[in-house]
C-alpha cells in the first residue's frame, strides 16, 4: 500500500492571457488522443479534464510523484505547447489545496466573472464525460459529488451569484422582475446592430419566444430576424403597434428619440394592466425620457443597466469571503474523509512490480 | 408532572413562533443570503398549531366559534391569513410573503394578546345557537384573513414597484415576485375576500329581514360599506381602472379600514357581556 494524491493541473485566466488559453483549449478529438495515452501512464488512476474558454484543467488522483509531470508533458506534446512556457502559466495544487480550487470553481469563485453559474454546468459535463470515458473512480465520483452539493449549498446560502453582470443579462433580469417568465412576453428590438442583436439573443436564451425587429433599412432588419429566427416590422409602424408589445428593445443610431412621450402615453392606455417595459441601449438615447413617469412603464437606459451590473459584481465580490469560509469548512470535511481512502489505495506498484495504470477502455 | 397551559399561553406560544419566523426572515435579509423559506414556514406552521390549540380550548369552552370580542376576531383574522398562507404561499417564488404574513400574524397576536381590556369580557350566545349565525360571522373573518394576505402581496407589491421604478433592484429587492405574478395573486384574493364577505352577508340578511332589530344599525353599515369598498376595488380592477401602485395602496388603505372596523363592529353586538377568563387545556 502506498499514498495516492488529488490532483489538479493546468492554465486559468488567472495566469493565462487569451491567446495563451486559444492554444491549451482542448477539443474531444484532444481529449479522446490523450485518454489513450493516459492509459499507458504509470501511477494515474483516475481523471477528469475540464476545458473552458477560461480554463484547461486535469483534476485526478496519482499514486506516483512523477504522474502529474508525465501528464503535463502529454499534454504539451498534444497542444504543440512548450512545456517551459507551459511552467510559467501552470496551476499545479495537490491533496486539500486542490480540493478546495475545485469547490472554487464549481461555485464561479474562481471565474472571471465571480459567481457566474455556467461553470458549474461545465463541471458537470466534464465528470459525466469522465464517468462515461470510466476515467473517474471512486475518489472523483465522491469528491465531483460533493462539490456538486457544496456549490449549491453556497449558491442559495450565500448572494454570491445573485444579480447579472453583464448589460444584456441585467436587461433580462429585469423583464423577470416585471414579467415573471419571458415565455409569453412579446419582444420587440428597433434597430439591427451588435448590441440590439445580442440583448435579443439574451431575451431569447430566457424563453423568450416572441421576437420582431424593426430597423430605419427595413433589409437589415429583415437580415436580422431571419437570423434570429423573428418577424420584421417596417420602423415608421413602431409607434402604431407599440401596445402590441411588452419589452422594447431600442439600439438605433437615431439622434432624435424613436419612442416619444406620446406614442407610449397612447400605447399603455390601449394595455393599461400590461406593463411596458422600454431598454434604451441607444446613445444618443432613443427613448423619450418623459416616458419613465408613465404608470406601468419602466424606462431603463444604458448607465442604468451599468450601473445595476457594477453594483451586482460588487455584490458578488462582497460576498467572496463569507463564500470561500463555507467551502472551506467542507472541503476540510470532505478532505478527511477522503484522505483515508487515499492512503489506504493499492500503491503505485503492484504484486508483480509493475506500475499501476488505468485500462484502456475506448 | 403536567403541564396545563391556558388558551391565552398556547396564543403568547403561537405568537412567538410567528414573531421568531419573521426575525428568521429578517435576519436572513439583512445578512444578505436569501430569506430562508423553509425555516420561516416551518416557523409559521409551529405557530399555527399553537395558535389552533389556543382558539380550540377558547371554542370548546365557549361551545363554537370564538369570536366573542376583540380579542378573539383578531385571533381569528390572524389565523385566516395563516391558513391562506400556508396553502397558497408555497407557490410562490420567494419566502417574503411568508416573512410578512410572519410579521402581520405577530402583530395581530401580540397586540390583541397586549391589550387586556379586548380580551376582558365577550358576548355569551352570540349566535343565539344557530349554527347559520355563526357561519356568517366566522365567514366574514375568513374573508378578513384573506384581504390581510391580500393587503401583504399589495405592500410586496409596491415595495417591487419601487424597485422597479427607483432602479434599486439588488438586495433583498432580488426576492421579490414579478410585478404581474404579484397583480394576479392580488386580483385573486380580492376576488374570494370580496365573494367570501358576500355570502357571509348573504346568510347575515336572511335573519336580519327576519328580525331588523337583532343586527344594529352601525354595525350593518359599516360592514356594507367595507364590502361595497372592496367590491368597487375589484370591478374598478377589473375595468383598469384603478392599476399598479394605486391598486396596492387601496388594498392596504381597505384592510386597515376593515381593522379598524371590527372593534366598532363588536361594540355594537346587542347580547350580553359576560367576563372571560382564561381556559386551561385539561
Amino acid at each position: 500500500m502506498s499514498e495516492s494524491s488529488l490532483f489538479v493541473l493546468g492554465a486559468t485566466h488567472h495566469k493565462a492571457p487569451i491567446e495563451v488559453r486559444e492554444k491549451l483549449a482542448l477539443s474531444a478529438e484532444d481529449v479522446a488522443a490523450l485518454q489513450v495515452e493516459f492509459a499507458a501512464l504509470a501511477g494515474l488512476e483516475e481523471y477528469a479534464v475540464l476545458s473552458t474558454c477560461n480554463r484547461t484543467e486535469f483534476y485526478g488522483v496519482a499514486t506516483d510523484a512523477t504522474t502529474v509531470s508525465r501528464i503535463q508533458a502529454a499534454f504539451c506534446a498534444r497542444r504543440q505547447f512548450a512545456a517551459e512556457e507551459f511552467a510559467k502559466v501552470r496551476l499545479e495544487l495537490r491533496g486539500p489545496e486542490a480540493l478546495q480550487h475545485l469547490f472554487e470553481v464549481a461555485v464561479g469563485l474562481d471565474s472571471q466573472l465571480v459567481g457566474e453559474t455556467e461553470i458549474f454546468g461545465q463541471m458537470k459535463t466534464a465528470y459525466a464525460e469522465a464517468q462515461s470515458r470510466r476515467t473517474a473512480g471512486p475518489v472523483l465520483n465522491r469528491v465531483f459529488q460533493k462539490t456538486f452539493q457544496a456549490a449549491k449549498h453556497a449558491r442559495s446560502t450565500t448572494a454570491i451569484t445573485v444579480g447579472q453582470v453583464s448589460i444584456a443579462n441585467v436587461a433580462v433580469e429585469l423583464a423577470l422582475n416585471i414579467f415573471g417568465h419571458l415565455g409569453e412576453a412579446r419582444i420587440l428590438l428597433l434597430g439591427a446592430g451588435d448590441i440590439g442583436e445580442k440583448t435579443a439573443r439574451a431575451f431569447q436564451s430566457r424563453g423568450a419566444a416572441s421576437l420582431t425587429v424593426a430597423s430605419r433599412r427595413l433589409e437589415r432588419a429583415m437580415d436580422l430576424a431571419t437570423q434570429l429566427g423573428a418577424s420584421a416590422l417596417p420602423f415608421e409602424f413602431r409607434e402604431a403597434r407599440l401596445a402590441e408589445f411588452d419589452v422594447v428593445v431600442c439600439a438605433t443610431g437615431a439622434t432624435e428619440p424613436v419612442v416619444t412621450l406620446p406614442g407610449t402615453a397612447a400605447a399603455i392606455q390601449k394595455r393599461p394592466a400590461r406593463p411596458l417595459f422600454l431598454i434604451d441601449l441607444a446613445l444618443p438615447r432613443n427613448v423619450a425620457a418623459g416616458t419613465a413617469a408613465l404608470q406601468n412603464v419602466f424606462l431603463y437606459n444604458l448607465d442604468d443597466l451599468s450601473k445595476i451590473a457594477e453594483e451586482n459584481r460588487l455584490a458578488r465580490e462582497a460576498e467572496i469571503g463569507r463564500c470561500r469560509t463555507l467551502l472551506t469548512e467542507r472541503a476540510g470535511v470532505l478532505w478527511r474523509q477522503i484522505a483515508p481512502q487515499l492512503q489506504g489505495r493499492p500503491g503505485a506498484s503492484d504484486a508483480s512490480g509493475a506500475p499501476a495504470r488505468l485500462a484502456s477502455r475506448p | 408532572m403536567s403541564v396545563a397551559l391556558t388558551d391565552r399561553q398556547w396564543i403568547w406560544l403561537a405568537a412567538g413562533f410567528y414573531l421568531a419566523g419573521f426575525l428568521l426572515g429578517t435576519l436572513s435579509v439583512l445578512r444578505g443570503g436569501r430569506p430562508s423559506g423553509l425555516a420561516v414556514y416551518g416557523l409559521i406552521l409551529g405557530g399555527f398549531v399553537l395558535q389552533n390549540i389556543g382558539l380550540g380550548l377558547r371554542g370548546h369552552a365557549v361551545g363554537g366559534c370564538p369570536l366573542g370580542n376583540t380579542f378573539e376576531m383578531f385571533q381569528f383574522t390572524a389565523w385566516a391569513s395563516i391558513i391562506l398562507y400556508l396553502v397558497v404561499g408555497v407557490a410562490f417564488r420567494s419566502s417574503l410573503l411568508g416573512h410578512l404574513t410572519a410579521a402581520l400574524a405577530a402583530v395581530l397576536t401580540l397586540v390583541s394578546l397586549s391589550i387586556p381590556a379586548w380580551d376582558a369580557t365577550r358576548r355569551a350566545h352570540i349566535f343565539g345557537g344557530n349554527p347559520w349565525i355563526e357561519f356568517h360571522a366566522a365567514l366574514a373573518l375568513f374573508s378578513y384573513g384573506v384581504f390581510g394576505l391580500l393587503a401583504l402581496t399589495s405592500l410586496l407589491s409596491l415595495l417591487r414597484l419601487h424597485s422597479l421604478k427607483s432602479k434599486h433592484t439588488g438586495g433583498w429587492f432580488a426576492f421579490l415576485p414579478s410585478v404581474l405574478d404579484l397583480d394576479l395573486i392580488g386580483v385573486r384574493l380580492l376576488t374570494t375576500g370580496v365573494v367570501l364577505l358576500a355570502a357571509s352577508l348573504t346568510v347575515g340578511s336572511v335573519y336580519w329581514l327576519r328580525d331588523t332589530a337583532s343586527v344594529s344599525l352601525p354595525k350593518l353599515l359599516i360592514t356594507v360599506l367595507i364590502w361595497a369598498a372592496y367590491a368597487g376595488a375589484l370591478t374598478l380592477r377589473l375595468r383598469g381602472r384603478l392599476l399598479a401602485k394605486r391598486f396596492a395602496w387601496t388594498c392596504v388603505a381597505l384592510f386597515v379600514a376593515a381593522l379598524l372596523s371590527l372593534g366598532p363592529v363588536n361594540a355594537s353586538r346587542h347580547p350580553v357581556a359576560v367576563a372571560t377568563r382564561p381556559l386551561a387545556s385539561p
